[in-house]
């Protein structure tokens, strides 16, 4: 341990490190202190401001953690847009408009109407949730939500009937800390899922596997712990259920289920799907796969094989009610282990939206932020594929791992400006002001040369920052020691800042 | 018939071939991108000086005739720009007029992520163009960079196809390098996850660690920068760059402060003096090293400003300008049409050439690439000799 500490006093070169970041020993119902809190928000919500750090850092962990879980909303704060409550019948009408209105060129290219009305739908979707995810006073909800939406996968590339997708987001949000259970069913029952993974050509005549497929490989039991055969048989389990034409809601088509005989996972017996999803949560295994993928998501790369049995029984003792495995989670010993500090790598939707929070940032359109999200390979409903975001390592790339920085560049050097030409940081600066008045023609703002958050200190950092001393800036931005370094405490807020959001260890969580 | 199809097949082959060869040629000229950043008045830069509305839209800003540098009869530069004539009359510098892009938009990010990607208007790409343009082109692996940004925006060469590094990066990390001393442990602590970054952070960097030896090595420029805005550095380490004949596609400079609001004269003579005397000293230390001729200088700019002059005797977020195209090989003169001041589209100029043309025809002239950035009916422009 003291060791470690060395090391990292050396790394962090100048005055600010070793003696920083030295843990206080946390005694049992007493203040867990600032590195426990900022740890337990940077995993929890997106990103953490020196004030919300602050609110709990005064509190028991166990009662922190307590607090997480209590009172959860299972509804989004902000209002959707409205074509998401459209019946099928609706957007098959909107479609043929949009078809006969067809043969316009842009740009001299054809435009293909339906692919622009679904573009434009996933976009209002995306800015949506991203909205949701900056006004929640209920992050670990929408992080949940994310987790869910990158389990049980559907992408808008394939699904195309976009209000589905909305349903299902909604149905990941009411579940994020419900009960897996409820969830996996009505997920089987999800018309974005059946969309996605072709359940509604799942029938007796023809049964088609790739939802039975998936659902053993990826969103229960995980390779190596079935056979081909266990999905021949599923698939068979599953048939007939599908979408209601004008409604586009679930139905089950009795006449096109197979009625017949099916083994499935040693068991036989005339399964119906709801069958098949019985047997799988009575599998070990199902709930196993769960506390893995949690374990990557909030505590470290690499789930401990001891832990991962203790909190999976726990969640079948429980009848896989989230909560209490999620407390379990995060009361763990690993959990709080400072070797597990900043040992997670943003995702680009943590970094981003994080950003965004803790700098105080107004949004007035996400289109920016959702363009970035894509550029780093994150675009809110459409994971790559249905094994979902592989994350972790995958998410730095010598590409990403510039664009990531870009971004922050761009935050840093032109606060005065929106990344779209009108997002201002802040106040904007008086020097603007100034300028607006007198030219009394632009509203816009834009950037000012040599104005960056590099030298201008504290004057520009937003209301969720100002005031805040260097030393606690750092250890708001970064969840261990810098990794470069080339700050010293007597500089400018604002070039503490700058460097903390350019620090590699600023890629972490 | 026989005869005269096989001799029509030999002579098509022929034609084949020194196609090929004249495309490997053309394969070897390294791009500088010159970002104007902030948005430049091309009407102020390259003026219609003979054109009387020019001068009743611009009664207080205007670049007066006899300061105007004429160019024909028509056209002339902006008197700051003195420092390019050399150029000019040796027929090695291009001003292509009325660059822009149909349904303009007038925030300084989006556009210049327009212009950075060759998108349309209404479409957004994440990879720069630079980068787009050699998707599926194999690049000699051996430098370990294929583009250098000496600057802090790299959207034109960011993406898959390209090995880009950012320039500032790489000098803080040479400095870092020096500071650690236990070069062999790079600090993870045993986090994997820091492991992983320090060691992507490392690919990038190794490429600068190449570059710092090769820069080490090289000779220095013949004649020297003037410090000023950082411009004069910049262009002394593209140089350099070039000199030590570093095998990169393309190398980015910026020179900002052009969002000119308010009291635009001065401040955009004086950027217009760093510019030309930058970029004139460039042309001379690469006529001098023999680099001219393997370089292609083209500037670029989110949007030129309105055509009519705003109440703080500067101007507001506009549309087309004239853009700048340099080199050894380039056909100096006057190409595409000055957009007309009588024939305004909500006070804006109309582009005559599209952004997306400039890059194709780049694209061909210096890496010997066709790339049409969706301008599939677009005519390259008439830029190499």
């Amino acid at each position: 341990m003291v060791a470690r500490l060395g090391r990292r006093g050396f790394v962090g070169g100048a005055a600010l490190s070793a003696a920083m970041w030295v843990s206080r020993p946390s005694r049992a119902a007493s203040a867990m202190g600032f590195d426990d809190a900022r740890h337990l928000l940077s995993r929890t919500a997106f990103g953490a401001t020196p004030a919300e750090i602050a609110a709990i850092a005064s509190t028991d962990f166990t009662a922190a953690v307590e607090r997480l879980l209590t009172k959860v909303h299972t509804r989004a704060a902000t209002a959707a847009p409205g074509w998401t409550s459209e019946p099928l019948s609706a957007l098959r009408e909107r479609r043929q408009e949009a078809q006969s209105s067809a043969g316009k060129t842009v740009d001299g290219k054809p435009v293909n109407e339906v692919a622009k009305l679904v573009r434009e739908e996933g976009s209002q979707l995306s800015n949506w949730w991203v909205e949701e995810m900056l006004a929640t006073d209920q992050p670990l909800v929408e992080k949940m939500t994310l987790f869910w939406h990158n389990h049980f996968t559907s992408s808008i590339q394939k699904v195309r009937y976009v209000p589905a997708l909305y349903r299902q987001n909604a149905l990941f949000r009411r579940a994020a800390l419900g009960n897996f259970a409820t969830l996996l069913k009505e997920v089987a029952h999800d018309p974005a899922m059946l969309i996605y993974l072709d359940g509604v050509h799942n029938v007796a005549k023809q049964p088609n596997e790739n939802f039975a497929r998936e659902l053993l490989e990826l969103f229960t039991l995980g390779e190596g712990h079935y056979s081909e055969s266990d999905i021949k048989n599923a698939a068979r389990a599953f048939t007939g259920w599908s979408l209601d034409r004008d409604s586009g809601q679930f139905v089950d088509r009795m006449q096109l289920h197979d009625g017949g005989e099916k083994t499935f996972l040693g068991q036989s017996g005339h399964f119906t799907g709801d069958d098949i999803l019985a047997i799988l949560l009575r599998h070990p295994r199902t709930a196993e796969t769960i506390v893995e993928k949690l374990w990557r998501e909030f505590i470290s790369f690499t789930p401990d094989a001891n832990e991962v049995k203790r909190l999976a029984g726990l969640f079948r003792g429980n009848n896989y009610e989230m909560k209490p495995l999620l407390r379990a989670l995060f009361l763990s010993p690993a959990f709080r282990d400072p070797v597990n500090r900043g040992a997670l790598i943003k995702s680009p939707i943590e970094l981003i939206v994080g950003t965004v929070h803790v700098f105080g940032l107004p949004v007035p359109d996400q289109t920016p932020l959702v363009r970035m999200m894509a550029g780093l390979g994150q675009t809110p409903f459409a994971p790559p594929n249905v094994k979902g975001w592989p994350g972790g390592e995958s998410w730095i790339s010598t590409s990403t791992l510039l664009l990531r920085r870009q971004f922050l560049r761009r935050l840093i050097e032109a606060t005065t400006v929106s990344l779209d030409g009108n997002m201002t940081m802040g106040r904007p600066d008086r020097r603007t002001d100034r300028v607006q008045q007198m030219s009394g023609q632009t509203m816009e703002a834009y950037p000012v040369e040599g104005r960056s958050l590099r030298n201008v200190g504290e004057a520009r950092l937003g209301p969720t920052l100002s005031g805040t001393d260097n030393a606690t800036l750092i250890r708001t931005l970064l969840p261990r020691a810098p990794i470069e370094a080339g700050t010293t405490a007597a500089e400018s807020p604002g070039a503490v800042v700058a460097a903390a959001m350019l620090d590699s260890a600023y890629q972490l969580k | 018939m026989e005869r005269r199809h096989f001799l029509l097949g030999a002579s098509t082959l022929s034609l084949v071939l020194a196609s090929r060869l004249a495309l490997a040629d053309q394969g070897r000229r390294v791009l500088v991108l010159v970002e104007l950043k902030g948005g430049n008045d091309g009407l102020n830069t390259v003026i219609p000086y003979a054109d009387p509305i020019y001068h009743q839209l611009r009664p207080g800003i205007g670049v007066s005739r006899d300061k105007t540098l004429q160019l024909d009869e028509r056209i002339g530069l902006n008197h700051k720009l003195d420092a390019l004539m050399e150029g000019w009359k040796a027929r090695d510098i291009a001003i292509v007029q009325g660059v822009g892009y149909p349904s303009p938009n007038r925030s300084h990010f989006r556009s210049i992520e327009i212009w950075d990607t060759a998108s349309a208007s209404s479409q957004t790409l994440s990879e720069g163009w630079v980068s787009r343009t050699f998707e599926g082109v194999e690049l000699p692996r051996g430098a370990g960079v294929d583009g250098i940004v000496i600057d802090t925006n790299a959207l034109p060469m960011t993406g898959t196809a390209l090995r880009t590094i950012v320039m500032q990066d790489a000098e803080n990390f040479l400095h870092q390098a020096a500071v650690m001393k236990d070069a062999k442990n790079p600090h993870d602590d045993g986090n994997p996850a820091l492991r992983h970054l320090l060691a992507v952070r490392q690919e990038v960097n190794g490429a600068a660690i190449g570059l710092h030896d090769k820069l080490r090595d090289g000779a220095a420029p013949a004649y020297a920068y003037s410090p000023d805005g950082g411009f004069g550095h910049q262009l002394d380490l593209a140089t350099r760059l070039l000199i030590a004949r570093v095998p990169v596609v393309a190398i980015k400079v910026a020179l900002g402060g052009f969002d000119t609001h308010a009291g635009q004269v001065p401040t955009q003579d004086r950027l217009l003096g760093i510019f030309a005397s930058g970029l004139a000293t460039f042309r001379k230390n690469l006529i001098a090293a023999h680099r001219w001729d393997d370089v292609v200088v083209a500037t670029y700019s989110e949007f030129g400003r309105r055509a009519r002059q705003n109440a703080s005797a500067g101007t507001d977020h506009g549309t087309a300008a004239a853009h700048f195209v340099m080199g050894g090989k380039v056909k100096g003169g006057l190409h595409g049409a000055y957009p007309s001041l009588a024939d305004l589209q909500d006070g804006d100029l109309k582009h005559t050439v599209d952004f997306r043309n400039l890059y194709s025809t780049l694209a061909q002239g210096c890496w010997g690439l066709r790339r049409d950035f969706g301008q599939r009916s677009g005519r390259p422009l008439d830029l190499f000799a």
